[in-house]
């Protein structure tokens, strides 16, 4: 197996896979017990310990047979290599031109006696004007490391909304590394949700490939105890006229440790790019830590590019605010951390997903 | 009731507060008025429970509790409002949940059956109604973007809607023109019963030519230096507040 990335690399330093190394993981156990599948109304994948389980998924027209991949993986990329040598499973869809392709959910369940890792490899493939909305629900119990990989292309004025719910156990590992292709006027709109996982990084980049594509990257994530959540990304404008931007909030507690990287690059025949990035941080704990690398690379001269970071903990006059109008501490609390993650969660415009997101946060404050 | 009782406060190693002595009765205004830096606002925040004062002497007593004990929350269950000299701003939390959250935390405190939204509704559209106020107000973010006479309206449709025993007004009248001064003046008059009573803490008379006080208290250097009726505002108004610091 190719060996994992170490600190000294640029792009590891502020992720630490020690934890990941010291385990041995074994092949993914048979699934045991029945699973209890989240209630939205779409179509499902589900994946139950890193393998495609039919009777609990739908038959979508779209779907196509895994594909074991065969092109080398960069060495820049070290969890798709291992991916692309381990990988077993992974869903196939191929969503023709011009095609409403509605929602899709795809789920990851895993648990197990021992340890043991999968490898997921998602290829996404939206024909030109077709469009997509796919949400993710990642979770299980137990030590494990979900280790998955999507490529996604999107043609000409395809637009894909993906949706990700991160809440794997809270002895898990989770990295997903997710590449995004948009042609002319195509939009991915990425929104992923972190609660879970004892250490997890998304990484993700967006190549910008036509005018007037665009990506949306945004991440929220709320951790506690030792929990580290790493939300990496690098969006390539290659053409002129492509809005990016990127909204990323973080909420650590305990000694959470929390990172974004966010790379924007724009080419010499990006002209009139406009990429906007901010991270902004609440800090619950003394202990929590949060590291901030914004890097923008600029080789064109009429672009509009700003980025920003906030770090704080929660205001004490709103706070007071509130209470004074009869809302008790905790619910106080949970109001102000819940109108901080409000710009993040923009680009989760369908209803049932957005009251699927809040019923997750709701259920993480309750089990605080 | 409210009495108050010898109360000292402090803020780090200053004395503000240096032996307050008020008692308002039920049903009735009473204004305190007096120089900067008396302690006028710092008597508010004492009263609402507001961190980073801390009482070293004397009590507060609300229809027999002692509130200084109490968690700023279980005041406002108690019936203690207090309308903000400068309400705060809260990006990401529409008016309407907070009014929702806030009046239901209340009646569930009070033992009372909470609302749902489509009760809330139209309890709040009344209320907004009679405050002048347009209903796009409660869709929006909680004083986001508001003028200052906007706040203060939101303040008062906050005080309509929670009806609490009294309310402390800390210098709500401070950059209002007079229109917002008469909204602010009926949002407390509609809510004199014989009961409610409130405390309006000012620096000019102008807003008790609309809310007529009962009592007004001059506060001077942490103590109430001199009580009177109605007129007695007009009287400082004439003559400022000069000298009244040695008495």
């Amino acid at each position: 197996m190719t060996a994992l990335p170490t600190r000294k690399l640029e792009a590891w330093h502020y992720t630490d896979l020690r934890p990941l190394a010291a385990i041995s993981f074994a092949p993914p156990p048979a699934a045991m017990a029945a699973p209890d599948l989240p209630g939205l109304p779409f179509p499902r994948l589900v994946f139950l310990n890193g393998t495609l389980n039919a009777a609990l998924s739908a038959r979508l027209a779209y779907a196509r047979p895994f594909l074991a991949p065969v092109a080398a993986e960069a060495e820049q990329q070290p969890l798709a290599q291992i991916n692309a040598a381990e990988t077993r499973d992974g869903i196939n869809l191929d969503i023709p031109a011009g095609a409403q392709a509605g929602e899709i959910l795809l789920v990851s369940q895993a648990a197990g006696p021992q340890p043991f890792a999968f490898h997921l490899r998602h290829r996404i493939r939206l024909g030109a004007g077709a469009r997509l909305t796919l949400v993710e629900l990642a979770e299980g119990e137990g030590v494990y490391w979900h280790n998955a990989v999507f490529d996604i292309a999107l043609a000409e004025g395809a637009r894909l909304q993906h949706f990700r719910l991160q809440r794997e156990s809270g002895e898990a590992f989770h990295t997903a590394t997710l590449r995004a292709d948009a042609r002319a006027g195509a939009a991915y709109e990425h929104f992923t949700l972190t609660l879970g996982a004892r250490l997890s990084r998304t990484e993700i980049e967006a190549n910008l490939l036509g005018p007037a594509a665009t990506a949306h990257l945004n991440s929220a994530q709320l951790l506690d105890g030792a929990q580290h959540g790493d939300f990496t990304t690098a969006i390539r404008h290659k053409a002129p006229d492509c809005p990016s931007r990127q909204t990323v909030k973080s909420v650590l507690a305990g000694h959470a440790h929390g990172v974004f990287q966010g790379r924007i690059e724009v080419d010499r025949v990006a002209q009139k790019t406009d990429g906007y990035q901010m991270s902004q941080a609440l800090l619950l704990s003394q202990g929590a830590e949060m590291d901030i690398k914004p890097e923008l690379q600029i080789f064109a001269d009429d672009v509009k590019c700003s980025h920003g970071a906030t770090l704080g903990a929660l205001d004490a006059e709103q706070l007071f605010y509130l209470r004074a109008r009869g809302i008790p501490e905790a619910a106080a609390r949970q109001m102000l951390i819940r109108a901080f993650l409000e710009e993040a969660l923009e680009p989760v415009t369908h209803d049932a997903s957005r009251e699927w997101f809040e019923a997750a946060l709701e259920r993480w404050w309750r089990r605080r | 009731m409210l009495e108050i009782r010898n109360l000292h406060a402090r803020i780090g190693e200053t004395e503000i507060l240096k032996g307050v002595d008020l008692v308002i009765p039920d049903g009735q205004v009473h204004a305190v008025m007096g120089p900067n830096g008396a302690g006028k606002s710092t008597l508010a925040y004492v009263l609402a429970g507001r961190e980073g004062y801390e009482v070293t002497a004397g009590e507060a007593l609300f229809n027999g509790q002692d509130i200084l004990a109490m968690d700023p929350e279980d005041r406002a269950a108690a019936g203690i409002f207090l309308a903000f000299q400068y309400p705060v701003e809260l990006p990401g939390v529409g008016n309407a949940n907070f009014l929702r959250t806030a009046l239901n935390a209340i009646r569930k405190k009070r033992g009372e059956e909470e609302l749902d939204a489509v009760a809330f509704l139209k309890l709040a559209r009344a209320a907004a109604k009679q405050l002048a106020i347009k209903e796009d107000f409660l869709k929006r973010n909680v004083n986001v973007g508001f003028s200052g006479g906007e706040k203060k309206r939101n303040e008062m449709l906050q005080m309509a809607l929670l009806r609490p025993g009294l309310a402390i007004l800390d210098e709500t009248d401070s950059g209002l023109d007079i229109d917002a001064l008469r909204i602010v003046a009926e949002g407390v008059n509609a809510l004199r019963d014989g009961k409610f009573s409130a405390l309006v803490i000012t620096h000019y008379q102008r807003l008790l030519d609309h809310i007529v006080p009962d009592v007004v208290h001059v506060l001077a250097n942490g103590r109430i230096v001199r009580s009177g009726p109605a007129a007695l505002a007009r009287e400082l108004e004439a003559s400022g507040y000069a000298g009244l610091e040695a008495a």
